[in-house]
């Protein structure tokens, strides 16, 4: 019997199985924040253990709120520099370098097929679009990675999702995975690996994988899976090219962690894409999805473009492709983080920051602020989001506020038309 | 070990996320104490007060599917203990959410859904109380002058972090 990705990658970092069925994994990489890592590290000097596994597995950014917007949050960010310097975390990204950790990690590099991977952060599941295991944890998870370099899980069965056909004009990996969710549910996935295959995977960038994996934890899945290929060697090639001789031996290599063809799965969805819409959700669960067509003139106050989630550069090409010589609607506030300094900088130089702000955007430093609410566009009460991010919480983006979440291209025609609006109509 | 056990609060609704128990706003805190206040703030339940005595009295939640789904926050698990809440009973749990009540060295106990309604019958009980037998692995809920015993299931690994204290001691004196 053949083995899909993730129970090759738990065979390949097995360090114990205290009891049946609970499976504790050596890491390979822990990524910390500044929101979820100080009361860890707080614990460990509680304990008198403020020590390190690996500085070289350690991996650090301030991003949830940055520039520190308050005294706390100040504080909050000068535990987490603080203790990157006394340990010698050298991959450690302070304002000026800092970017969203789930696009700024995988843009340095740092992440690899057949790699284990945790963080304090929910949406960890990202890091799964290069072939590897990646799962969000809690502080004391997080406390006990650092320390110790292992994490604990129940090994998760995997769900197959075949997307097969061609995606048409206007649908984007945001419109499959929000589809997706529709389909199965906010508890559709709880502790199993959503493995995302086919055609319609194959001709994706890893952009575009890493938007579909990053919503895998919003239908409760561990981590979302793609099978590493030529497009995640071409990828990585700039950080792997001194470790192998050719791209074809770096293929070679990353292929024995592709799931065999006679893996067995809990579940295989086949889904065909070629039919499906631009997709938008309506409540305050992310598997609450209505096509743009049904959900087209509700009114909005904000567009919010960016996030782990829709926050890369391909996102901000598809956006500014609409937004081109256009304004955003009258009473309606159009704001643009680009998720890292890369993103941003590689934006200027194609002039895209110069269409958003033509438009009427607020273009924001890279940082995750507007989708928990924290900072860079919080909502007032009553107020209603288009964003491209993937929570839709009642009160997420500030209290009483409300959000929809949905692609570039929609959240770029919901800015021009001042409500939400159907994308393909502004697409050559 | 914590203390399992005592008045309880019913969530009658399906996917409590950790945004609702604990709001991103209150995240810059640096201290689990610091949360007390915010427990619950953003649910919004017919008849529920976050700042209400049942909810601040309470020692145990009984709730529906999925609980604690979203974000990874352990900041949800905390704001329930420093209220005195150590027990969440439910149909299902969030992968995240579940690992963080256990590593805690907290209780998050999963009942075949006919046995949360038989659970949710006691609701209008103004005693209502839950008393968790961990190691029979049998929880009675009484109220009303009535009461009604279930046996639960428990992973030896998540009995073992309770009885640990938490995954910090247990990790440490294991690897």
């Amino acid at each position: 019997m053949g083995k899909t990705t993730a129970e090759k990658i738990f065979a390949g970092h097995l360090v114990d199985e205290p009891f049946p069925g609970a499976k504790v994994l050596r890491l390979d990489v822990v990524m910390c924040h500044e929101i979820t890592t100080p009361i860890a590290i707080a614990d460990l000097e509680a304990r008198g253990k403020d020590r390190v596994f690996d500085t070289t597995k350690i991996k650090a950014v301030i991003d949830h709120v940055t520039p520190s917007k308050d005294s706390k949050t100040a504080t909050q960010a000068k535990i987490l520099r603080n203790w990157a310097r006394r340990h010698g975390i050298s991959d450690f990204f302070d304002v000026g370098a800092n970017g969203v950790c789930h696009a700024l990690f995988p843009e340095k590099g740092f992440i690899r097929p057949g790699y284990t991977i945790i963080m304090g952060d929910s949406h960890t599941c990202t890091h799964g679009a290069f072939g590897a295991f990646a799962a969000g944890v809690g502080t004391t998870d997080l406390e006990v990675g650092i320390l110790k370099g292992v994490c604990a899980f129940r090994e998760p069965k995997t769900i197959r999702f075949n997307l097969n056909g061609t995606l048409p004009k206007g649908v984007y990996a945001k419109d499959v995975i929000l589809h997706v969710i529709g389909m199965i549910g906010v508890n559709g996935a709880t502790d199993r690996v959503m493995e995302f295959r086919g055609p319609v995977v194959d001709a994706m960038t890893m952009e575009s994988r890493m938007t579909l994996t990053n919503m895998a934890i919003e239908a409760g899945g561990t981590s979302g899976i793609c099978m590493p290929d030529q497009v995640t060697v071409e990828y990585l090639w700039p950080f792997i090219s001194d470790r192998y001789p050719s791209r074809d031996a770096a293929l070679a290599d990353f292929r024995k962690w592709c799931s065999d063809e006679d893996a067995s799965y809990e579940k295989v969805y086949d889904i065909d894409v070629s039919n499906l819409e631009p997709l938008v959700t309506y409540g305050y669960k992310p598997d609450q999805v209505k096509t743009v067509a049904e959900m087209a003139g509700t009114p909005i106050d904000q567009v919010y473009l960016g996030s782990c989630t829709n926050g890369r550069l391909e996102d901000l090409r598809i956006a500014a492709a609409i937004l081109k010589g256009r304004k955003i609607a009258d009473g309606v506030r159009g704001i643009l983080s680009p998720a890292t300094p890369k993103v941003f900088q590689e934006a200027l130089k194609e002039g895209l920051i110069e269409i958003f702000m033509e438009a009427g955007f607020c273009v924001t430093n890279p940082t995750c602020g507007a989708c928990l609410g924290m900072s860079t566009g919080v909502l007032a009460e009553g107020e209603v989001c288009a964003a491209t991010t993937n929570r839709n919480f009642q009160g997420r983006m500030g209290k009483g506020g409300m959000v929809h979440l949905l692609s570039p291209a929609t959240a770029a025609a919901a800015a021009v038309e001042g409500k939400i609006a159907d994308p393909r109509n502004y697409l050559p | 070990m914590k203390t399992f056990g005592g008045p309880v609060l019913f969530l009658d609704r399906d996917d409590i996320n950790t945004d609702e128990i604990i709001p991103a706003r209150y995240l810059t805190e640096i201290t689990k104490a610091d949360l007390k206040p915010y427990i619950l703030e953003d649910l919004k339940l017919p008849g529920f007060d976050p700042k209400g005595e049942k909810t601040r009295g309470a020692r145990v939640i009984v709730t529906r599917a999925n609980f604690g789904c979203g974000s990874s926050r352990e900041h949800a698990p905390w704001v329930l203990e420093v209220n005195g809440i150590t027990v969440v009973v439910g149909e299902s749990f969030a992968r995240i959410f579940r690992q963080n009540m256990f590593n805690c060295g907290m209780a998050a106990i999963e009942l075949p859904k006919e046995t949360v309604d038989r659970l949710f019958a006691y609701r209008d009980c103004p005693d209502a109380n839950i008393a968790l037998d961990l190691d029979g692995q049998v929880l009675t809920m009484s109220g009303g002058g009535r009461s009604d015993s279930c046996p639960f299931q428990i992973a030896p690994f998540d009995k073992a972090l309770v009885m640990a204290g938490g995954w910090v001691d247990y990790a440490d004196r294991n690897y």
